[in-house]
């Protein structure tokens, strides 16, 4: 029946299904990104999944996967402010002048194993981390992960540049260093 | 463009995410510095290092199932039917769509809807030159200009290139007017960019709206062969007007 059928589209299950379901690897490798461990990771997640399908009313349509992330990055950097107060941190600004310089040349990306790249990406701040992670190993677009983050365009060009600066400098150091 | 202007754009530069314009002249700029372009080959390096150092994390399955888990079976059984109904969906949102479009399409442009038009068309072209304006396409090669719009529209605008007359064509982008996506070819005269944004005439031999000057820019319309073509730009009208003339030919 055609009545039955229309209920059955407004299925929260189904709906759950379509929205969250297809986004769960970001929606875990950003969570897995931002708290430091597998556990925490899967705890935040879950979390976030719960208030998804909560708030599943209120998804008007538009892009799932910033919409899902959005959550999921709330739900992390409140457990982090309550789990890891150091975390959280307001960024020192003074201390990234240097970093922005824009005279200083970029120091040339050594060869460098995925662990000390890893261990390279957890050093940064969490909201540096965040744009890299969204950028570079899930290849969101500015306008998501502004979306995700909650932040204007430029905010997330000036983190990724300066996580970009950061990573660089950190790597160069690990390069010169004698193995 | 120096050193000190190109600086902040080269992350987004390196990123896809800069507008046509804007990355042509950071490619002008890297053709001729050392310094910026050791840069951005550092930036590309990184990226690729970490795009393929297998950094992500995918969610366990265990995890998953517990997801799965949240949203509970709706009652009485209409659960199976649930994949069945999102073709439904689909049809009436394709539908609605349509209907949609199909007023739009209908709907006689009167003077209001020109103006609005002119209006949208200056502002799609004052976006494309702003430096924070990102673009989701671009496409500097122009030899590729043509090709690269296939499978993007549903019309194939004719792309010519003008250097010949002092009009090289530099590339083209995807826009948005007159509530349908169009093609905007981009070409130069001298330091000054002209937008010329094309898509199918709704009516054909339809009375064209005047040239007409906004905040500044010249707006010239031309109907050719059945494809409306907007051309937009801070180049005086008389020089607009000989490529408006040349894409007629």
């Amino acid at each position: 029946m055609e009545w039955k059928r229309y209920v059955s589209a407004i299925d929260p299950q189904a709906q759950f299904d379509q929205i969250v379901m297809p986004h769960l690897d970001e929606a875990y490798n950003l969570a897995r990104w931002l708290a430091g461990n597998d556990h925490d990771a899967e705890d935040i997640v879950q979390d976030a999944c719960v208030r998804a399908f909560r708030f599943l009313g209120g998804f008007r349509g538009g892009n799932s996967r910033a919409w899902l992330l959005a959550i999921v990055r709330n739900t992390a950097f409140t457990w982090l402010k309550k789990n890891r107060p150091p975390a959280v941190v307001p960024i020192d600004a003074a201390a990234l002048e240097e970093i922005e310089d824009p005279a200083e040349p970029a120091a040339a990306t050594p060869n460098v194993d995925a662990a000390v790249l890893r261990a390279a990406l957890e050093a940064l701040p969490p909201e540096f981390r965040e744009a890299l992670v969204l950028r570079e190993l899930e290849g969101l677009s500015y306008k998501e992960i502004a979306e995700i983050a909650d932040t204007p365009i430029g905010t997330v060009m000036s983190r990724l540049a300066r996580a970009r600066r950061l990573l660089q400098t950190y790597l160069s150091r690990k390069g010169n260093a004698p193995k | 463009m120096n050193c000190a202007e190109t600086h902040p754009l080269l992350h987004a530069y390196t990123d896809g995410e800069l507008d046509l314009v804007r990355s042509l002249e950071v490619e002008q700029h890297l053709r001729g510095c050392a310094a910026c372009e050791s840069q951005k080959a550092s930036l590309q390096s990184l990226g690729s290092l970490l795009r393929n150092s297998d950094l992500a994390y995918r969610a366990p399955d265990s995890l998953r199932k517990k997801v799965r888990q949240i949203a509970p079976a709706p009652e009485r059984g209409t659960r199976s039917r649930a994949d069945n109904v999102s073709p439904l969906w689909k049809w009436l949102a394709i539908g609605a769509t349509a209907f949609a479009v199909f007023t739009l399409v209908l709907r006689t442009p009167g003077n209001s809807d020109n103006s609005r038009l002119l209006d949208d068309a200056v502002a799609g072209h004052v976006r494309s030159l702003m430096a924070g304006h990102l673009m989701d396409v671009a496409s500097t090669d122009q030899h590729t200009v043509k090709p690269w719009f296939n499978g993007k529209l549903d019309f194939a605008p004719d792309v010519k290139d003008f250097a010949a007359q002092d009009f090289p064509l530099v590339g083209g982008r995807l826009d948005y007017l007159d509530h349908r996506a169009v093609a905007a070819l981009v070409y130069r005269r001298n330091k000054h960019f002209i937008n010329v944004f094309v898509w199918p005439a709704s009516s054909p031999n339809e009375p064209q709206p005047a040239d007409k000057n906004l905040r500044g820019y010249w707006v010239i319309n031309r109907q050719v062969n059945g494809l409306q073509y907007c051309l937009v730009s801070d180049l005086n009208e008389k020089e607009l007007g000989e490529l408006a003339d040349l894409l007629g030919k």
